[in-house]
């Protein structure tokens, strides 16, 4: 296609190798992930216009954990730069934004988290209501774990479904350089152990993961001086709905991904790959099923958010193979998601195509 | 390039106090926010998306808090964006939220930005959340030491910002602190603090939210009230610490500034600027940005502090609504600083109205005063002429 100076793509994703638990810092993994795509794309960084990250202060430990994540960018002469306290995937619909105010044309996204410094059960009880609901010490295991139960008694899916997905994305994984769980394993076997919140069994649970991610973006022709094939963003949306799940009104189908995907024009066209979000493997099911995709559709080639799962860069990570998947792998037209939130409350979907 | 005019047709804010418990934190931002839709005549329905901005989460202790606000703020079904760059978040967020509707994506959007920070205990979140916190005025004490070494400026400065602020907050219905009867006497006999900041050259600690609606040149020609038009928005950012840095007048302030005037054509910012919100929350930090942000040369921004210039009546008035001295719910205090600016070219800053404003700035910082958000507003979309 001959694009204009308001088309954006992707033009190159790094990742750094997701760790259980890394002796790296968080500005380390930034550090990173950034010069991986900045030596991807071969650009200098001081071609870059605009950087923004999303991380979070309570997985860091520390209030402004940003900051020094910053020292990673190099801002010295001082750079356009900005931080937002959400996974990845939302920095990078900011780059999306920035560039459309048209006065630069290439910019990066990072997503960072180091997730081994809490256990998620516990930490994860203070992202809710603080009057109504973290009072109650939920954590988004046992959220989850009820959004399963509702999904199973609407008879939309088994328990053995949620095993499938398992084994589907753990083999997938295998292939994937960077995913942390992979392998080979059977629906029987997973379906014999014990459950960690009924019906959840730990393989339905995300892995803990620390790990970065980034994305350099181009506006306009410079896209084709940085990449060969790149991945044009053709829509990109995200809605939130309402926080505590008990308000919405059928937790088995995901209304904001619904209202994301037509947003960014999902069913414009077939989708080849999606990379979908689906921290707790059953998700995928609602997900895949609110977006729209049918059996036309692979699924998470990378082994989606099971073979490795930072929260703040599980999304961009998402968003990152559904590019490689045009840039690398010659398909025309893809799909990410991203999600945040008790029982997948935020969503975010990224339409990209090739040019053919 | 696909860059749209962009209107401010909204603004609210709470009253701010050092403990508001007659509102949760979703009554808190919904106070702003319902006084900023009142303002543009807009219902929650008008809105097309909501960006929230605030300091960081250890200050209520709610990680993410802006999933559970996304009911309060009317953002159901909608997109919900959460910007947070310290200190400077509340600009940052004014920013996000113009670039939505310069950008095309949106028509309508709501920006919010909130503190509430007798939730927790901000000073031990502002030293990272690991305890033995010097604060921030700890942090800035000795960049203001040097600033008086460098400028031989006279100790009486700091204390007559301290007045002029307050003294602008006593006019303002929404300040937190309004200390009508203070004088350079009190100010000199309060507490040391951090030498050479005494309690009353410091801001306070705050609960409030403030709230701005955006929206495209239509919208903004058509509103029931006079819009102010955003003529350029600018983030700059530098390291903490880096050898040779000039933390007095960072390079990334200057840069920040300069984006501004290049975009506006502003060629002499004492001359063409009206007035100006900068981030003050501890005295000294008024004739320092005039330096960093190139009003007043360097070494004579204390002059312009004690000629009476930057006071409400002076030729370059600085902080008409009492600025972050008397009111500092920290994740807001930039969205404010950016509300008053558009306030005062609307021409509905009522008592602390400068007369006549057609072109006004604002500025945040945070950090180690290295993260940097301003922008420009006009009364018209050229209001040099």
């Amino acid at each position: 296609m001959a694009p204009t100076e308001n088309d954006i793509a992707i033009v190159g994703f790094a990742q750094t190798a997701p760790d259980r638990r890394t002796q790296l810092t968080e500005a380390d993994l930034v550090l990173h992930a950034t010069r991986a795509v900045i030596a991807d794309v071969g650009i200098d960084k001081s071609e870059i216009g605009f950087t923004v990250s999303g991380s979070c202060d309570y997985l860091s430990g520390q209030a402004f954990s940003f900051v020094q994540n910053t020292d990673a960018y190099g801002m010295v002469p001082a750079i356009n730069e900005s931080h937002v306290e959400m996974d990845g995937a939302w920095a990078l619909y900011e780059a999306f934004v920035r560039l459309l105010q048209g006065d630069i044309d290439v910019a990066m996204a990072v997503g960072v988290g180091k997730n081994s410094n809490s256990d998620p059960s516990t930490l994860f009880t203070i992202e809710f209501d603080p009057y109504y609901l973290t009072p109650l010490g939920t954590d988004t295991w046992s959220l989850a774990a009820l959004q399963a139960r509702a999904l199973l008694e609407s008879g939309k899916a088994t328990e053995r479904d949620f095993a499938e997905v398992v084994v589907r994305n753990r083999a997938n994984a295998k292939s994937n350089p960077y995913a942390q769980v992979s392998g080979d394993f059977s629906i029987d076997e997973l379906l014999a152990a014990d459950y960690v919140r009924n019906p959840l069994r730990l393989h339905d649970l995300p892995p803990t993961t620390d790990q970065a991610a980034a994305i350099i973006l181009a506006r306009g022709k410079r896209a084709y001086d940085l990449c060969d094939r790149p991945a044009w963003i053709t829509g990109i949306d995200h809605r939130i709905e309402a926080h505590l799940p008990t308000v919405r009104k059928d937790i088995t189908t995901s209304v904001s991904t619904r209202l994301a995907a037509e947003g960014a024009g999902a069913g414009k066209g077939p989708i080849e790959v999606a990379e979908v979000h689906a921290p707790f493997g059953f998700q995928e099911l609602i997900v895949a099923e609110s977006l729209g995709l049918d059996a036309s559709t692979e699924i998470n080639p990378s082994g989606g958010a099971l073979a490795s799962h930072a929260v703040m860069v599980a999304g961009i990570i998402r968003i990152g193979e559904a590019a490689n998947q045009i840039t690398k792998n010659g398909k025309n037209r893809t799909l990410a998601h991203a999600t945040s939130g008790p029982c997948l409350q935020q969503n975010l979907v990224c339409v990209m195509e090739g040019d053919q | 390039m696909s860059h749209q005019p962009v209107a401010v047709v909204g603004i609210g804010q709470t009253h701010h106090k050092r403990k508001r418990a007659d509102v949760s934190i979703a009554g808190l931002v919904r106070e702003a926010a319902q006084r900023a839709l009142e303002d543009a005549n807009m219902d929650w329905g008008d809105i097309d998306a909501v960006v929230l901005g605030k300091a960081p989460d250890l200050f209520e202790g709610v990680m993410k808090p802006e999933m559970y606000l996304a009911d309060a703020l009317g953002a159901v079904n909608k997109p919900m964006f959460r910007v947070h760059t310290a200190g400077s978040v509340g600009g940052s967020t004014g920013i996000v939220g113009s670039h939505l509707v310069s950008s095309g994506r949106h028509k309508r959007v709501l920006s919010v930005a909130f503190e509430k920070q007798s939730e927790g205990n901000a000073q031990f979140a502002l030293g990272g959340g690991k305890g033995a916190s010097i604060g921030a005025g700890g942090a800035f004490a000795p960049f203001i030491r040097a600033y008086i070494r460098r400028s031989g400026a006279p100790e009486d400065i700091g204390w007559m910002v301290a007045v002029k602020d307050r003294l602008n907050g006593a006019k303002n219905p929404y300040a937190h602190l309004k200390l009508a009867d203070i004088t350079i006497d009190k100010v000199k006999e309060s507490p040391m603090m951090w030498d050479p900041l005494h309690f009353l050259e410091s801001c306070p600690s705050s609960d409030g939210a403030c709230a701005i609606v955006f929206t495209d040149e239509d919208g903004g020609k058509a509103a029931s009230k006079p819009p102010a038009w955003v003529l350029a928005t600018a983030m700059k950012s530098e390291p903490g610490w880096y050898s040779g840095r000039d933390a007095v007048n960072p390079q990334a302030a200057h840069a920040c500034s300069r984006e501004i005037y290049d975009a506006v054509g502003i060629t002499n910012p004492r001359e063409q600027i009206d007035c100006a919100e900068l981030y003050v929350p501890f005295s000294w930090y008024e004739p320092m940005w005039l330096e960093a942000h190139d009003i007043a040369a360097p070494g004579e921004g204390w002059k312009m502090t004690q000629s009476g210039a930057t006071a409400l009546g002076g030729d370059f008035p600085v902080n008409m609504s009492g600025g972050v001295l008397s009111s500092n719910p920290i994740g807001a205090s930039g969205l404010l600083r950016f509300a008053e600016a558009a306030l005062q070219v609307r021409g509905l800053a009522e008592d602390h109205q400068v007369g006549g404003a057609k072109l006004a700035i604002a500025q945040a910082y945070g950090a180690n005063a290295q993260f940097f958000a301003m922008w420009a507003v006009g009364s018209s979309l050229n209001p040099l002429g």
